[in-house]
C-alpha cells in the first residue's frame, strides 16, 4: 500500500492540483513525444522501443532489449481467454500504422460472457454497499497506479495529443471514485418507506436489474468505457462489454486493471471484436435482462432495441452523443435498476386490541 | 362474507334445533343484491376527446354484461381518425394550458378529480360491476378507492417534481399515450392518468374493449372538474386502435398494462422512436409457504392471491409453493375455505367470486386448464354451484404439478391454482425464481429472518410477506423480466412520466 503511494504520488500530485488540464510530469511529456515520435514512424518496433525506454529501459548508446510486446486477449469471468474462434483482427494506430492484434469475440464467447457472468451476478448483488464500493474504489488506485500506461496509449492507440490523453486518464480515475461513493447511497436516494393507507410496513429498494450487455463508445476508448461500465456495476450487475471495435486496446488493459483489483471474475468481461456481429446474439440472448446502446446508433442501435423487445429487456440508449467529459447524472445508474416493494403486516404490540396479523 | 354467511347459517341451524330438536334446517340463502339503478348505466356512451363528448367513427359496439351476457349499453368506437384528433387534442393542450400552469394548479384538478370518485363511489362500483364481472364488494370496497387515492396522492407531487429525486428541474414528457386492460379498468385509469397529468404530461388512454364504461363516467367526472379541455382524452375502440395510439407519431410516451406477448410488440415497434416507453405485463407469481407458517392466515393468503378478482391479476399468486411436511395440511384447508366461496351474481353483495369477463378469456382457461388434466396434474374443483347464464368458471386447484407442465408455466389469468411443492428453502426459491416473469412473490412464515432473506433473492418487484395483493398510490408496483419495466405508484412511478435524464449532460432514456 505504502509503496504504491509512493510510485504514485507525484502523478496523483498532479492531478490534484488542475484535474481538467491535469499538466503531466515533465518524464511524461517526454515519454508520450517519444512515443508520437515512434507513432510517427509508422514501426511498431519504434513503438515498442518508446514504451521500453519508458519503462526505463537504456538510453546512454546501451541498445535496449527487445521488448515484450503483449498479446491482446479478451476478459471472460475474471481470465484472459483468446476468442474460441481463434480469430484475431488487426488493430492500427491513427495513421493506419499497425498496433497489435485483437481477438475477435465469437458469439461463443459472447455466450461464454453471459454465463460468467449470470454466475458472478448473484455474490456480486448480494455483497454489501460498503464491499461494492471499495472494491470499486479500488479500480480507481489501481488505474491511478496505470496511469502513465494509460496516457501513452490512448497517445498511441488513439492519437491524443498528450493533455488530452492525461485528462481522459485523470477523468475515468475520478469517474470511478464518483461511483465509488455511490454504492451505498442508491438505496437511500431512490428507495423509499411507503406509508400506505393500511397496517403495514411497506418499503421500496432499488435492486440491480441483472446481467447488462454494453456496448461502449467506438471513439472515447477509456473514459467512454469506463463511464459505461461504473454505473452498472455500481449497483451490483454484472457487464458484458463490447468494447470500441477499432480500438479495443485501452479495453483490454484496463481488463488488466479490473483483474487485479478485488472485482469478482465475471462481473465485467470484456469481449473486442465487431458491435454489428455480436449485438443480435446479446440482444436475443434469453440470460441477458438490459442493454446499454450507447455505443451503437443508426440502423444498428434500432435493430437491437427490437431484438431486446422479444426478452423485454430494458434499453438505454443516450438522447445525444454523451458528453464523458461532464458530471455524470443519475439516468445511467437508474437504467440498470429495478425497484422492489416488500409489504408485511404491522400486529398491534398487544393482542388486546385485537390486532395481530 | 362467506365466514359471516357460514357463521349466519350456523346460527341459523342452532336456533332451529332449539325450536324442533333433532332436524338441523339451516336458513335458505338470501342474496343482497346491490342495485344496477344506482349505476345509472345509458343506452350509449361516447369517447371523451377534446373535452366534449363525441361520436367515434368507428361505429356502435354493445358492452355486454358478463354475469349475464345480455347487452349493457352501446359504445361509440374510435376510428385512426378519431385517434388523430384526439392526439391532437392533447398536444394542443399541453402546448396551451397545462404546460403552462403551476403544479399547484395543476394539483387541484387532481384533487377534485379524486374528490369526484369518492363522491360517486358507489355508481362508479356498480358500473365497474356491471361491465367487468367482479364482486361489487371489491369495486365497492378496492378498486374505486384505490383509484380515488391514486389522483389525491399524485395531485400532491405536482408541485413537489423537483424532490423526486430525479433532479432540480424535471420536465413532463409531452403527450402520453396510455393502454390499459379490463382486469382493473377504472383502477388502471387512474394509475395511467393520474402520474402523468401530475407530472405535467397530457393523456390521450384508451381502456379495454371490453370495459369501456367506467372510464368514461370518469371523463365525466373530470369535465365536471373544470380540467381543462385536451388535457385527457379517452379514445374507445379494440387492439388496432391502441396499436396506431402507441405508434402514433405525436405522442412522446407510451404506458402499456395488458399481457406480455402484446408489450413485446410494442416494445418491438416503438424499438429506434425514442419514445419512453413503460410496460406492465404479464405474471406467474409464487406464493410461498414455509412449514412454520401461520397456517390459517397463509389459507386467507393464498385465496386473495388467487381468488380475487376471480384471477384477473397480473401479480395473482398462480403458483402455490407449499413445504411438503404441511402439504396435505394446507391443501386440506385450502380446499375447504375454497368450498365456502360463493360464486356468482358480482351485484351479489356476498358473491366472493364473480364472472369471467369474456367468453374469449373462459375459453382461454379452460382451455388452459384442460392441458393441466392432459399433462397430468389433478385437478380438484370447488363444490360450489356454477349459474346457467354469464361467464363463469369454479375455483379450481391443480396438485401434482410439475414445472414444465403449462398451468405452472403459463399466466391463466383465472381462477386457478396451480400447487407445487418444496423441501428447502433453497428449492422454493429456485422453483418461485424459474419464470421469465417477475411481477410479484408471496411469502408465508413466522420466521423474520428467513422473510427477509427471501424477500430480498426473489426476482419480483413486489414481494408480500404474510400477506398477498395489497395496492396503494404511495408504494411502487412494477415487474422484473418479461413482467414489464417501470414502476407505478410512489415516487419512481412519477419517473415513468418526467424526462429524468435532464439533470445531466451524460444523458439518456433510462
Amino acid at each position: 500500500m505504502a509503496q504504491r503511494r509512493t510510485s504514485t504520488a507525484t502523478a496523483k500530485d498532479a492531478a490534484t492540483a488542475t484535474p481538467a488540464a491535469a499538466p503531466t510530469k515533465a518524464t511524461s511529456v517526454k515519454k508520450t513525444a517519444e512515443a508520437v515520435t515512434a507513432v510517427r514512424t509508422s514501426s511498431r518496433r519504434a513503438a515498442a522501443r518508446a514504451v521500453s525506454s519508458d519503462a526505463g529501459g537504456g538510453a546512454n548508446g546501451v541498445i535496449p532489449a527487445v521488448p515484450v510486446l503483449k498479446t491482446y486477449k479478451l476478459y471472460i469471468g475474471g481470465k484472459f481467454p483468446r476468442s474460441e474462434s481463434g480469430r484475431t483482427y488487426p488493430v492500427r494506430g491513427p495513421k493506419g500504422e499497425f498496433l497489435a492484434n485483437a481477438a475477435q469475440a465469437s458469439r461463443k464467447d459472447a455466450r461464454d460472457a453471459v454465463v460468467a457472468a449470470r454466475k458472478a451476478f448473484g455474490g456480486w448483488a448480494a455483497a454489501t454497499a460498503y464491499n461494492r464500493g471499495q472494491v470499486i474504489y479500488r479500480i480507481a488506485e489501481m488505474l491511478q497506479g496505470r496511469r502513465a500506461q494509460f496516457v501513452e496509449l490512448l497517445v498511441t492507440a488513439e492519437g491524443y495529443p498528450a493533455k488530452t490523453a492525461a485528462a481522459a486518464v485523470d477523468a475515468s480515475i475520478d469517474r470511478l471514485v464518483h461511483y465509488a461513493g455511490w454504492t451505498d447511497k442508491i438505496a437511500q436516494v431512490f428507495g423509499s418507506s411507503n406509508p400506505v393507507a393500511g397496517p403495514f410496513f411497506s418499503f421500496s429498494t432499488p435492486e440491480p436489474t441483472g446481467v447488462v450487455a454494453a456496448f461502449a463508445p467506438q471513439d472515447d476508448s477509456l473514459l467512454g468505457l469506463v463511464s459505461v461500465i461504473a454505473p452498472i456495476i455500481t449497483s451490483g450487475n454484472a457487464a458484458v462489454v463490447v468494447t470500441s471495435e477499432t480500438r479495443p486496446l485501452p479495453a483490454v488493459t484496463l481488463a488488466e486493471v479490473l483483474a487485479t483489483s478485488d472485482l469478482p471474475g465475471g462481473i465485467v468481461n470484456i469481449l473486442t471484436g465487431s458491435a454489428a456481429e455480436l449485438g443480435t446474439h446479446l440482444a436475443t440472448h434469453a440470460d441477458i435482462n438490459a442493454l446499454d446502446l450507447t455505443g451503437v446508433d443508426g440502423e444498428l442501435r434500432t435493430a437491437l432495441a427490437r431484438d431486446a423487445a422479444g426478452t423485454v429487456k430494458r434499453v438505454y440508449t443516450p438522447h445525444r452523443t454523451p458528453d464523458f467529459t461532464r458530471q455524470p447524472g443519475t439516468a445511467r445508474l437508474r437504467a440498470f435498476l429495478e425497484t422492489k416493494t416488500v409489504w408485511h403486516p404491522t400486529g398491534a404490540v398487544s393482542l388486546a386490541g385485537g390486532s395481530g396479523y | 362474507m362467506a365466514d359471516s354467511t357460514r357463521a349466519l347459517a350456523r346460527r341459523g341451524a342452532t336456533q332451529g334445533s332449539s325450536v324442533t330438536p333433532g332436524s338441523v334446517t339451516p336458513w335458505e340463502y338470501a342474496p343482497a343484491p346491490e342495485s344496477a339503478l344506482i349505476g345509472r348505466i345509458k343506452p350509449r356512451y361516447r369517447m371523451f376527446v377534446g373535452g366534449r363528448f363525441v361520436d367515434g367513427r368507428g361505429g356502435d359496439q354493445a358492452t355486454i354484461n358478463p354475469a349475464t351476457e345480455s347487452e349493457l349499453a352501446q359504445v361509440s368506437w374510435a376510428s385512426a381518425d378519431d385517434v388523430d384528433d384526439a392526439v391532437r387534442a392533447a398536444r394542443r393542450a399541453y402546448d396551451t394550458v397545462w404546460s403552462k400552469m403551476s403544479g399547484l394548479d395543476r394539483g387541484k384538478y387532481l384533487f377534485r378529480i379524486a374528490r369526484g370518485i369518492a363522491e360517486r363511489a358507489r355508481e362508479l362500483a356498480v358500473v365497474e360491476t356491471l361491465d367487468n364481472g367482479k364482486p361489487i364488494k371489491e369495486s365497492r370496497d378496492a378498486d374505486i378507492p384505490t383509484a380515488a387515492a391514486h389522483f389525491f396522492y399524485h395531485a400532491g407531487w405536482a408541485d413537489k417534481l423537483e424532490h423526486a429525486g430525479f433532479g432540480p428541474h424535471p420536465k413532463a414528457l409531452g403527450v402520453a399515450g396510455q393502454v390499459i386492460p379490463w382486469n382493473f379498468p377504472l383502477l388502471m385509469a387512474a394509475w395511467k392518468i393520474a402520474p402523468a397529468l401530475a407530472a405535467g404530461n397530457t393523456v390521450v388512454i384508451k381502456p379495454a374493449e371490453s370495459t369501456p364504461l367506467s372510464i368514461l363516467v370518469l371523463a365525466e367526472i373530470m369535465q365536471d372538474a373544470g380540467l381543462p379541455d385536451g388535457v385527457v382524452n379517452i379514445v374507445t375502440g379494440a387492439g388496432d386502435i391502441g396499436s396506431y395510439l402507441v405508434n402514433h407519431p405525436g405522442i412522446d410516451k407510451v404506458a402499456f398494462t395488458g399481457s406480455t406477448a402484446v408489450g413485446k410488440k410494442i416494445q418491438q415497434s416503438l424499438a429506434g422512436t425514442g419514445k419512453k416507453v413503460t410496460l406492465e405485463l404479464g405474471g406467474k407469481a409464487a406464493n410461498i409457504v414455509f412449514d412454520d407458517a401461520p397456517i390459517d392466515q397463509a389459507v386467507e393468503g393464498i385465496v386473495n392471491g388467487i381468488f380475487f378478482n376471480q384471477g384477473h391479476v397480473c401479480c395473482a399468486g398462480s403458483r402455490l409453493l407449499v413445504q411438503e411436511s404441511v402439504e396435505d395440511e394446507v391443501i386440506s384447508k385450502l380446499r375447504d375455505r375454497i368450498a365456502t366461496l360463493r360464486l356468482g351474481d358480482p351485484m351479489d353483495k356476498n358473491t366472493d367470486i364473480g364472472a369471467i369477463n369474456s367468453a374469449e378469456q373462459l375459453s382461454k382457461i379452460t382451455e388452459l386448464s384442460a392441458a393441466g388434466d392432459a399433462e397430468g396434474a389433478h385437478r380438484w374443483t370447488s363444490p360450489c354451484p356454477v349459474p346457467d347464464k354469464g361467464f363463469f368458471f369454479p375455483p379450481t386447484v391443480f396438485t401434482d404439478v410439475s414445472q414444465s407442465m403449462r398451468i405452472a408455466r403459463e399466466e391463466i389469468f383465472g381462477p386457478v391454482l396451480s400447487v407445487l411443492t418444496f423441501r428447502t428453502p433453497d428449492e422454493a426459491l429456485a422453483k418461485a425464481n424459474n419464470t421469465p416473469y417477475g411481477l410479484s412473490a408471496g411469502i408465508w412464515t413466522e420466521k423474520g429472518s428467513r422473510i427477509l432473506g427471501m424477500a430480498g433473492a426473489l426476482r419480483a418487484g413486489v414481494v408480500w410477506a404474510n400477506t398477498f395483493n395489497r395496492f396503494d398510490p404511495t408504494a411502487a408496483f412494477g415487474g422484473y423480466k418479461e413482467s414489464g419495466f417501470g414502476r407505478e405508484g410512489g415516487p419512481s412511478g412519477l419517473a415513468a412520466y418526467l424526462d429524468t435524464d435532464s439533470d445531466t449532460a451524460d444523458e439518456g432514456a433510462a
